[in-house]
């Protein structure tokens, strides 16, 4: 199992919002435990695809150069159960963003109904805790998530419009 | 915007409640945001974040919070303490706040004491007279 809880991304807008989705299937192993007999998606896991997608809404926006970490779950309500077959969209906005640090807000949906609402603040740590070192390499974005992208990227029909060039 | 001490401090006291999941009643003026509240280095940001919403102003991190740039400073501490020079930094840089005691021991563990909900309320104050 690899550690990547969206499929891909369906919109993005750099530096403001971006929608990605998530299927919930019963090949994922932990449904069978979670609850044998009524399988349901965990809510902590529904936080982690909320923190991939907005998370890596604000790594776009500064180009991928800052090692973005979650650093504080600001709120999260759950309204319902995610079931294998279910279609998750996560759409996650920047609320306000920072040379530190970012916050965001998001809701997870099923069709029309809310399942959730996570809103999350990730910390830009090569910034923050006192001039600390880190690895040079940013470890945070691999290939895994540039794979994500490949719908929204400049030039694909489903990518938002692209900026007028006018002088 | 002209607004009374007791208007932001109510402001004030909503944004403290919905970033640190305190209650109304533990958000005093004199209230320390870190011994009495509870808030880690993070929140000292999502305050600024949502401080900056509720009365629609910029803040440079540093400014409210100034006590970072002042801790990384071998000019500004010494042996654990605020040096001469540090201590006027701090006056300079939060000249709303009252440093009381403090100024007699600048023992930088005490730094955070100083920073109460009372702290805010002064900051933005000053912030929207100056405006």
């Amino acid at each position: 199992m690899r550690w990547i809880w969206i499929d891909k991304f369906v919109e993005f807008h750099s530096g403001e919002r971006a929608v990605a989705v998530k299927n919930v299937t019963l090949a994922e192993e932990h449904l069978h435990d979670h609850f044998p007999g009524f399988p349901v998606m965990p809510e902590s896991l529904m936080i982690e695809a909320m923190a991939q997608t907005s998370g890596i809404l604000v790594g776009e926006a500064k180009n991928f150069q800052e090692k973005v970490i979650l650093a504080k779950v600001k709120k999260a309500v759950f309204y319902d159960y995610v079931k294998p077959g279910d279609t998750l969209k996560l759409d996650a906005q920047i609320e306000s963003i920072a040379p530190e640090a970012a916050s965001t807000s998001g809701k997870i949906t099923l069709g029309e109904k809310l399942i959730a609402e996570i809103d999350l603040m990730f910390s830009h740590i090569d910034q923050n805790l006192g001039g600390k070192k880190f690895p040079k390499e940013n470890f945070v974005f691999t290939e895994t998530f540039e794979l994500l992208m490949h719908d929204v990227l400049p030039g694909s029909s489903s990518s938002s419009a692209p900026k007028s060039e006018q002088d | 915007m002209a607004m009374s001490r007791d208007e932001i401090f109510g402001e004030v006291q909503e944004v403290l409640v919905d970033a640190l999941g305190v209650d109304d009643d533990e958000v005093k003026a004199e209230a320390t945001l870190m011994g009495d509240l509870g808030a880690e280095s993070i929140d000292f940001l999502d305050i600024v974040f949502r401080l900056e919403k509720a009365f629609k102003m910029k803040i440079p991190r540093e400014e409210l919070f100034p006590a970072e740039s002042l801790m990384n400073s071998p000019e500004f501490i010494n042996n654990g303490k605020l040096t001469e020079t540090g201590l006027a930094e701090l006056k300079n840089k939060m000249p709303y706040i009252e440093l009381g005691a403090f100024a007699k021991d600048p023992d930088i563990n005490k730094l955070g004491d100083l920073f109460t909900v009372g702290t805010i309320v002064s900051y933005i104050g000053s912030k929207l007279s100056a405006a």
